[in-house]
């Protein structure tokens, strides 16, 4: 009985929450669904379209090189700054903190328009680099892949802190002292005990970078510079500039389901490593 | 197999380690012989753990020297020390299998695979985990993971093993089990073992020499004979066990002994040391006394009323109370307190001259 009105009560704080996730996105995703089956006429075609033109194809296959690169330049770096905020002292755990805290107030429009300031062919490094006289020609940083990797990374490390720093919070000090004890440096240390036992926060923190990488639009669009177009730009590009709606959805629709199977494997591997710990 | 030609000899040398104004050790020196058990006994905080981390080199004395076997590894990282150790809780590998936990320190100090696998093989043996290889700790019971712990600790091995509670977490019957196990692998490695507890009765029970701490300093160091029957101060008389403490006047020297006044009856004491002159109290541990109806002709005897008795199954415990009224307590057998008990409130408490020593009039 009390459990029964305990649910109930559950439900109804929940209610707004997906009253708002069947109307926002619910609802307009069945219809760009609907679109992806039916534009410009029903049928499959526009799924045969994806799954054979070479330009998505080319497409996909970029967006899955740039995500993999910025899963890992992110998780690697994300891991150091959650090791300083885990372990450092306390002036540096403060630093740390800013580090991670600070990029969740800035804009992602403002962020991807500051790299485009520090790295395009009159930005700060390449006029830097040239007045020192290291460079004659300035170095294509932007408008290219690289440019967009970098931007990327930087939005996504914060979100690849979190999981990783919880894992190395659960690490019990005395089991890295034993190792010490045992005749280890603190390079073997890190690396036979301490990377193992924080493996679950790197998997988690890899997965949720790569799922969010894969759904970016904003960054690549600035930093690629149309060169390097992502898959969540093709839609856009697919929709509001070549009106081709069909094919637009469809591709969506496969993103969406990419990103779900992915999700999917996250909580599947959250509820296992659980268990494990 | 012993190799006690292995076991490391280590002096300690005015050892103070201070964390900002909190002293946790003071001017610490104390010599550890090769392949013997010392147990660091004391309370919580009184530096016996600090103690033990400088030990293995995971903290830095402020002040002080550590030899080991001659050489001075004051300032050396722990891996370099060939200390093993046992954690409090084990601090076994969770994400390797136990042959993997004890071939660690085998791997860091890269031995040959084939080496790798004999010794480990020989250890899992020693302490009976033999199935239990593939199995991660987590799928051990506690005694099981206690094994792994010692198994890893002495693979390599080491000339010293630090032991920090190593059985604070396992019940009773467990603990005895493992106590014995670990006096045997003492015995078969010949290696120099020190221990760390808070438990007497454990260090009474293992340790070849203890070494009693309070507030960050060792009060004294001895065998468990030496400092049960005759510690240096009160605070090691009390914390090794149970004392009746009883006061005396006029204390003087007698026979390489002493002699005194216990309300009126003069007492013998077998043994003293030092000044012994004047006002000091007299320690006896219960189960040296035995109570009788008459006074004894060659023992000490003095007269008590009980208080109340406790049934133990085994024999029976007795609050007593003196004439002048200092309270003692002993442990008798049920027979020998019902006769001396029957029909009369005051009998008699007496114990040999041997057994009882004298400790300092206050604090």
């Amino acid at each position: 009985m009390l459990a029964r009105s305990h649910n109930l009560g559950a439900a109804l704080l929940l209610a707004p929450l997906l009253l708002l996730l069947a109307v926002a996105y619910g609802i307009p995703f069945l219809g760009v669904m609907r679109w992806s089956f039916t534009l410009p006429e029903p049928g499959l075609a526009q799924y045969l379209t994806v799954f054979t033109d070479p330009l998505v194809q080319s497409v996909f296959v970029r967006t899955a090189r740039i995500c993999a690169l910025v899963t890992v330049t992110a998780v690697a770096a994300a891991y150091a700054i959650a090791y300083v905020w885990v372990r450092g002292t306390p002036g540096q755990r403060l630093i740390a903190e800013y580090c991670i805290l600070v990029p969740f107030w800035i804009s992602v429009l403002t962020r991807a328009f500051g790299w485009v300031a520090l790295l395009s062919n009159r930005g700060l490094i390449n006029s830097w680099l040239q007045s020192l006289g290291i460079l004659g020609e300035p170095l294509a940083l932007v408008r290219n892949e690289f440019g967009v990797v970098v931007g990327m990374t930087h939005f996504l490390i914060p979100f690849a802190v979190f999981p990783i720093a919880s894992a190395m919070r659960a690490v019990d000090e005395r089991v890295l002292l034993a190792a010490r004890g045992l005749g280890a440096s603190r390079t073997r240390t890190f690396w036979s005990v301490f990377v193992p036992l924080t493996m679950s926060g790197i998997i988690g923190a890899a997965l949720i970078v790569f799922v969010f990488a894969l759904g970016f639009f904003v960054t690549p669009a600035i930093l690629g510079g149309g060169r390097s177009v992502m898959v969540a730009e093709l839609v856009y590009l697919r929709i509001f500039q070549s009106p081709d709606w069909g094919l637009g959805a469809a591709i969506s629709v496969t993103l969406v389901l990419i990103v779900g199977l992915l999700t999917a494997a996250l909580f599947r591997f959250l509820r296992f490593s659980q268990m494990a710990g | 197999m012993p190799h006690s030609r292995r076991a490391s000899e280590i002096k300690v040398a005015g050892i103070g380690k201070s964390y900002g104004a909190f002293c946790a050790l003071k001017d610490v020196s104390l010599d550890i012989g090769r392949g013997e058990f010392l147990t660091l006994l004391g309370p919580s905080g009184s530096g016996k753990s600090t103690f033990l981390m400088v030990l293995a080199g995971f903290e830095r004395p402020s002040q002080g020297k550590l030899f080991r076997d001659g050489v001075d590894i004051t300032d050396q990282p722990p891996e370099r020390r060939s200390a093993g150790m046992v954690f409090q809780g084990y601090a076994l590998f969770p994400h390797m299998s136990v042959a993997a936990n004890i071939a660690f320190p085998l791997r860091v100090r890269r031995k040959p695979e084939d080496e790798i696998k004999r010794r480990v093989g020989e250890m899992v043996e020693r302490v009976g985990l033999l199935g239990h290889e593939h199995k991660l700790p987590a799928k051990l019971s506690g005694g099981q993971q206690q094994r792994v712990a010692l198994a890893r600790a002495l693979v390599f091995e080491p000339g010293v093993l630090l032991l920090d509670e190593p059985f604070s977490a396992l019940d009773k019957s467990l603990r005895g089990q493992m106590q014995a196990e670990m006096k045997r692998l003492h015995e078969e490695t010949g290696t120099t073992f020190v221990f760390v507890t808070h438990d007497q009765s454990e260090a009474l029970a293992l340790s070849s020499r203890v070494s009693i701490f309070n507030h960050g300093e060792v009060l004294q160091v001895g065998t468990p004979q030496e400092v049960y029957e005759r510690p240096s101060s009160r605070f090691v008389a009390e914390f090794l066990g149970e004392i009746n403490m009883l006061p005396l006047r006029d204390v003087r020297p007698a026979n390489g002994g002493a002699r005194g006044l216990v309300e009126d009856r003069e007492v013998a004491l077998g043994f003293a040391s030092g000044d012994v002159r004047g006002e000091a109290v007299l320690a006896v541990r219960p189960e040296h006394m035995s109570i009788a109806r008459e006074p004894h002709a060659q023992e000490n005897s003095i007269a008590v009323s009980a208080v109340s008795s406790t049934y133990l199954g085994s024999a029976v415990r007795l609050e007593l109370v003196t004439r002048g009224g200092s309270s003692a307590s002993v442990c008798v057998p049920m027979e020998s307190a019902r006769h001396a008990l029957e029909g009369s409130d005051t009998v008699w408490l007496t114990w040999p001259a041997g057994k009882g020593f004298l400790l300092p009039a206050s604090g």
